[in-house]
């Protein structure tokens, strides 16, 4: 197909040539931020957590008045529901993956220096690892015998002698690697406070944060050996088969009023819910994000049309005239198909540009990474594909002019 | 002539359905995307207490131990300790203050057909309702003597007084709270701050709390304590700490009637914290802060980053849609070359047919703009059905249904401009030829 003929028209219609480039431009650069945009939620909203999720309920109850010894009271609890049929491992816990409300404490290297190294989860409770199914990659799970009162914790710390510590703990994998890099992680200690040390004993291979915003920093978890009371802040947690969690959670909700009607269970539900509240806002984004690029799509998509039809209306007369000189079909709606690939590439070419600007400032105002270049032929292709296709009618109809219009003055 | 000019532009629409039926589309789907989101962004960036937001502050000091201070850079706490909170409440500097914080209460009816239940709740002193503005509905708060007296009264909101009570006037009856009773002195009307500025370290959209007790009650009783807590030095562990830990966990605010009282408060806050420095509870220098509600919103970044990224990216549709306008605008006024060759032999203006235009590109901004209006309620709708903690507050006011007038009225305005202007140019003598 000779490009020169198709150059020249384009040359006599600059203002609409501009317009349909920069409308392309624009759906290019918006289509690249866009779906980069959508495949960071996916992709965060796909982030591990390293637990067993689909085997897994959260039970959280509480007293009306706080019960004499609140540690018995857990025993009890956890002992109730260890029995119910179908429970494969009990645990209790402060914080869930994904759960929202979180503990964490400032993380040190040495008991004196001046700032913290950095900020990770303090998971506390009994029988994490075996109930979440964390997988052990180094050293070993903690003893039952290692566990101590948090209240005894608490007012050793308050007063301020390191009686009791170092405590052993369990790091994730990640907490390990950036603390101790290339450098194997059992044996070492650290410091919540200046006086409170931990020893490590285990690293399990992932285990996801409560707040985990940021991805970077999601996966810093410790597990630390404390009873903790039953409170409204505690969580019993249940593994089971999935086909079994509604049973078990039904069962569980019961057996826990008969132990004290007058509680109140405040929550009761599968671990997949807890995931999916958590990720509730950045999948209503996902799908706004997906809607307006659609849109988008759609509204540049019958713009092409309408200006391909202005354009096949107004040139009847000389698509008659190539027609009579011996122009086929074929030749026409070649020629309509070649020059909207021609418009849409220069509007991409613009729209490359325009998609890294709106790249450079998102990355400075929402700290959000780089646009990766993989990302600018996916919009190429989807604003090719979409000109062809909005093209076609309109070509088709300017290849059925017959040749006769030549002849006729109107 | 501009009955007539309407009168043109809507028999010159109706030739070519099509045409016009893209245009007033990909009009109405720009507005509809950008005033869903700008809704959004307005209802959640708005102000939630207005007329009364300016004059509160929120005063935050830096009781912290040396560790992690770096000067000039580290920001104070967010909440405040109890032992500072109490002091600053019994300073008495400021118009009003508040001490407050939050928690969740068990409540037992005595109707038994309702099983016991946990509400929200928030432990005050008495003048955050007077300096919040708080509406009764029926009663009224407690005093200052009732929160010395320790006094267990209480407050409740419209819906745990409907569940309750069934709606009814519930002053003087008995509540069980947390397993204590408690007398019921007001219930509070439709109050509703959106965001929750009093305490962000809960959700920001869309929180309330059932029932108010005086924080010195909820002490007493060994009500819990939930929301955010943060800890320094030897402190730690459970949720509602020791009054004297080293954590904060309570909101101080204060109600500061001139920029004068504003300047003087901040300077006691200086000096609060120079003393208590000299007492060697304090280990920094003073590092105080006084922002106002808005201020502190702002600071705290509560409008969530999706629901600015959103705005921008349906602006950025709006764009699309309009440049798409243009050239179908440009395309429909260049087919019409002759008939405006015609109204220019015939004596019409440049200036005349410009203004003609301009009506035909009004009228199709107009149409586009009830278009988008239905588009943005239904965007709306479809956000309000969305899981996000704030979708329960996405709904138009007087004030954007205007706005979505004037956007789509000025968009297409400025659409038709170009196109309009290029028609004008036409050679009368040339097109009337042509034909």
């Amino acid at each position: 197909m000779e490009l020169r003929p198709i150059l020249a028209t384009l040359r006599r219609h600059k203002v609409i040539l501009w317009l349909l480039m920069l409308e392309i431009a624009l759906s290019c650069a918006i289509i690249c931020n866009g779906v980069f945009l959508v495949a960071q939620r996916l992709q965060h909203m796909d982030m591990p957590s390293g637990i067993a999720e689909h085997e897994l309920v959260q039970i959280q109850q509480a007293p009306i008045a706080p019960p004499s010894d609140r540690y018995a009271r857990a025993q009890e609890d956890l002992a109730t529901l260890r029995a119910i049929p179908g429970v494969q491992a009990v645990g209790m816990s402060n914080q869930v993956p994904f759960g929202g409300a979180s503990s964490n404490g400032n993380v040190m290297l040495s008991p004196t220096q001046p700032h913290r190294t950095l900020s990770a989860a303090e998971y506390f409770g009994e029988n994490l690892v075996q109930t979440l199914g964390l997988r052990l990659v180094a050293g070993r799970d903690l003893r039952p015998d290692e566990y101590v009162d948090a209240d005894v914790v608490i007012r050793e710390l308050a007063s301020g002698s390191g009686k009791g510590f170092p405590v052993p703990m369990i790091v994730s994998q990640a907490l390990a690697t950036r603390l101790w890099p290339q450098r194997n992680p059992l044996g070492r200690l650290v410091w919540l406070t200046p006086t409170a040390s931990f020893r490590v004993v285990g690293v399990v291979r992932t285990l996801a944060r409560a707040n985990a915003y940021d991805t970077a920093t999601a996966q810093y978890s410790m597990i630390i050996p404390l009873h903790m009371g039953a409170d409204k802040d505690q969580s019993y947690l249940l593994r089971t088969r999935p086909q079994d969690r509604q049973r078990v959670l039904a069962a569980a909700t019961a057996a826990l009023k008969r132990a004290d009607p007058t509680r109140v269970v405040t929550h009761a539900r599968t671990y997949d819910r807890i995931r999916s509240d958590y990720f509730k806002d950045d999948h209503a984004t996902a799908g706004m994000l997906v809607s307006v690029i659609v849109a988008v799509l759609l509204v540049t998509g019958l713009g092409i049309v309408g200006l391909a039809s202005f354009w096949v209306a107004q040139r009847r007369r000389q698509i008659g005239i190539r027609r009579a000189l011996g122009a086929r079909r074929a030749d026409i709606l070649h020629y309509f198909q070649t020059e909207n690939f021609l418009i849409v590439t220069f509007g991409i070419v613009l729209g490359m540009v325009l998609a890294y600007g709106i790249s450079l400032f998102l990355m400075m105002r929402y700290e959000l990474p780089r646009l990766p270049a993989g990302y600018f032929p996916v919009g190429a292709l989807v604003l090719w594909g979409i000109g062809q296709l909005a093209v076609l009618g309109p070509a088709l109809r300017a290849a059925a002019v017959p040749p006769v219009v030549a002849t006729r003055s109107v | 002539m501009f009955g007539y000019y309407i009168d043109l532009a809507t028999r010159s629409l109706r030739r070519n359905k099509a045409l016009t039926a893209l245009m007033v589309l990909a009009i109405a789907l720009g507005i509809g995307a950008s005033m869903t989101t700008l809704t959004v962004l307005h209802v959640l960036s708005g102000d939630p207490l207005p007329g009364r937001s300016g004059t509160l502050y929120y005063p935050q000091i830096d009781p912290r131990d040396g560790q992690g201070y770096l000067p000039g850079k580290t920001e104070p706490m967010d909440q405040v300790t109890w032992i500072d909170g109490m002091n600053l409440l019994q300073a008495k500097r400021a118009d009003r203050q508040a001490l407050m914080t939050g928690g969740t209460v068990a409540i037992q009816p005595d109707n038994s057909t309702l099983d016991p239940f946990y509400e929200d709740a928030r432990y005050t002193t008495a003048d955050f309702f007077p300096m919040f503005g708080v509406p009764f509905r029926y009663g009224h708060a407690w005093n200052a003597a009732d929160d010395e007296a320790h006094a267990r009264v209480a407050v409740i909101d419209g819906p745990l007084n409907d569940k309750l009570f069934g709606g009814g006037d519930s002053t003087g009856r008995t509540l069980r709270l947390s397993g204590v009773a408690f007398r019921i002195v007001g219930v509070v009307g439709d109050w509703n701050p959106n965001p929750h500025f009093y305490d962000l370290n809960r959700k920001s959209y869309g929180e309330d709390e059932g029932v108010y007790v005086p924080l010195s009650t909820s002490q007493d009783v060994g009500m819990n304590h939930d929301g955010g807590m943060d800890c320094w030095g030897n402190g730690g562990g459970g949720n509602t700490p020791a009054h004297n830990a080293p954590c904060v966990w309570l909101q101080f605010w204060v109600q500061l009637d001139s920029p004068a009282r504003a300047a003087a408060y901040r300077q006691f806050l200086v000096s609060y914290s120079e003393q208590q420095k000299a007492l060697g509870r304090f280990q920094r220098p003073p590092n105080v802060r006084l922002r106002n509600v808005m201020q502190w919103l702002d600071y705290n970044q509560v409008v969530p980053d999706d629901v600015r990224l959103q705005t921008g990216l349906a602006f950025g549709f709006l764009l699309v849609c309009l440049v798409n306008m243009v050239g179908l605008m440009l395309a429909k006024f260049m087919r019409r070359a002759g008939e405006l060759g015609v109204r220019r032999a015939l004596g019409a203006s440049k200036k005349a047919l410009f203004a003609q235009l301009l009506v035909e590109s009004g009228v199709v901004g107009l149409v586009g703009g009830v278009g988008g209006l239905l588009l943005a309620l239904a965007g709306l709708w479809l956000v309000r059905r969305q899981p996000a903690s704030y979708a329960a507050l996405a709904n138009i006011d007087p004030e954007m249904l205007f706005a979505t007038f004037v956007l789509a009225l000025g968009a297409s305005l400025l659409a038709g401009l170009l196109p309009a202007w290029r028609a004008c140019q036409v050679t009368p003598a040339l097109q009337l030829k042509s034909n």
